[in-house]
């Protein structure tokens, strides 16, 4: 990896309505905050773009509110903030277990949580050099007219690998988005597609400028962790991250929700998951889960680690995960 | 297209003009001629560039220098002051936390940054610190030992 940085022109607008400006007026243009993910990836000549716009000086992007209706996370809140901040991890602790699983330390001080979500998809066919994937006939993704994970498909299979997004799945975040018409609301899970040439739902001209999570209520307290696998312990993706929260009623259900990043194309939340009662039997009711998940994700040949693999520990880490969560909660 | 920029390097102003696409890593090496930042994976991937932007352990091959502007920046060369080594430079020299000296220098500025915030940190800490940087010869240890020397020093 050591080819030259391609030529480009960097804009720095100071609001987000001049950031907005900038896209509408240079529809090739990509938006730079972090660039962890994206001067990696256009080295690689997989961006391709004259234009940069650097939101990393808009102000109003790097605050982050603790009020009445919840938390406000601005896009440009740096994942090294979040994992620090101490009233994240204590009332949102999925979200600070997943900012702290990103890259190494330095990654994570640039490292925002709107270009996390925004993360550009993974796939060993894709994250390549340029002479590599010429040699390979390029792919779906990326100047090429097949899918070498899954030839006979019609769409990109590359994996969705960012940790925040399971991790805010579980929390029932809304993220709030500027375009030229001004701004818009949408859950989370409505950001993604399941497609890894297309994954995200924004116009080109669109910028994701905060997250907003829901109060966290001491009447009814929701406990969250997050997990990754990956093939060694920092700067690496997951392949497999799992988010799970966990809330109790008064009659001592238990509701468990559950999300998975690395598996998909897309970040999703799984399907189906039956309340925990405590007469159902812990063991029986983690066997159900596993059956559950393992149904659910659809890993594909887009790492080093077999697809397989990724799909048991998918569920491994969800079950783990859950018995620790109902284990607490009911402690607690 | 270039542009003008102001930042602060191991203590002294400094004004260039920079072209848009410059990384930081070759700013430093080849404007400032400071080539104890190392280029590893030269991708963000190896800690080898590891330098301090505003007191915090930062990869300097995925950052552009223009977004620097008006920031404080400290490499290696900035480390020794006036002729002595550092803590951590003179820990990692009587450690044997140094084998080829590639990784050193990140290795060294992104302890520097964990020991100003933590100045004691245990094991964990510390390998969480240096989570992002890759050393090919020591196998870690010495350089653990060696943080945790100059930590002792320095308290």
């Amino acid at each position: 990896m050591s080819e030259p940085m391609p030529p480009f022109e960097l804009s720095r607008p100071q609001t987000v309505g001049q950031a907005v400006k900038a896209l509408n007026a240079l529809p090739e243009g990509r938006l730079i905050a972090g660039g962890t993910d994206l001067i990696a990836n256009m080295r690689r000549g997989l961006v391709e773009s004259k234009n940069l716009i650097d939101i990393s000086a808009i102000a109003e992007l790097h605050e982050m509110e603790f009020g009445k209706d919840g938390l406000r996370i601005g896009a440009g809140v740096t994942l090294r903030e979040i994992c620090n901040d101490m009233r994240i991890r204590a009332d949102y602790p999925a979200i600070a277990q997943a900012s702290d699983g990103v890259a190494g330390p330095g990654h994570r001080a640039a490292a925002t949580i709107g270009g996390n979500l925004c993360q550009d998809t993974r796939c060993i066919y894709y994250n390549q050099s340029h002479w590599w994937r010429k040699s390979n006939g390029f792919c779906l993704k990326f100047k090429g007219d097949i899918c070498h994970v899954a030839p006979t498909g019609r769409r990109c299979r590359a994996a969705f690998s960012g940790d925040l997004a399971p991790a805010l799945i579980v929390h029932g975040t809304n993220i709030q988005i500027a375009g030229p018409g001004g701004t818009r609301r949408v859950a989370i899970a409505e950001l993604y597609n399941e497609d890894g040439s297309d994954y995200l739902r924004l116009a080109p001209d669109e910028i994701i400028i905060a997250v907003h999570l829901p109060a966290f209520n001491p009447m009814a307290p929701v406990v969250s962790a997050y997990e990754k696998v990956r093939m060694r312990g920092a700067i690496d993706y997951p392949l497999a991250g799992v988010a799970v929260s966990c809330r109790r009623s008064n009659t001592g259900e238990a509701e468990l929700q559950i999300a998975v990043t690395g598996t998909n194309s897309a970040p999703f939340l799984l399907k189906n998951v039956s309340p925990f009662n405590a007469g159902d039997g812990l063991d029986n009711y983690l066997a159900d889960l596993s059956k559950l998940i393992q149904k659910q994700v659809s890993p594909q040949r887009t790492t080093t680690a077999a697809a397989h693999y990724r799909r048991l520990t998918a569920a491994a880490v969800a079950q783990r995960l859950a018995r620790k969560l109902l284990l607490e909660s009911s402690s607690g | 297209m270039k542009r003008l920029i102001r930042l602060e390097i191991n203590g002294r102003k400094h004004e260039d003009a920079v072209a848009d696409n410059l990384l930081l890593v070759d700013y430093l090496r080849e404007a400032k001629k400071l080539t104890g930042t190392k280029k590893g994976c030269d991708g963000g991937e190896c800690g080898a560039c590891t330098v301090l932007i505003d007191g915090v352990a930062r990869p300097s091959c995925i950052t552009l220098a223009a977004t620097c502007d008006g920031h404080k920046i400290e490499t290696i060369e900035g480390q020794a002051k006036n002729g002595r080594l550092s803590a951590l430079q003179r820990s990692f020299h009587e450690n044997l936390g140094t084998q080829c000296g590639f990784c050193t220098p990140g290795m060294i500025m992104a302890a520097e940054a964990l020991l100003r915030q933590n100045p004691e940190p245990n094991e964990d800490a510390i390998r969480s610190a240096l989570g992002g940087n890759l050393c090919r010869c020591t196998g870690y240890v010495k350089i653990i030992k060696s943080v945790r020397a100059a930590a002792g020093a320095k308290t």
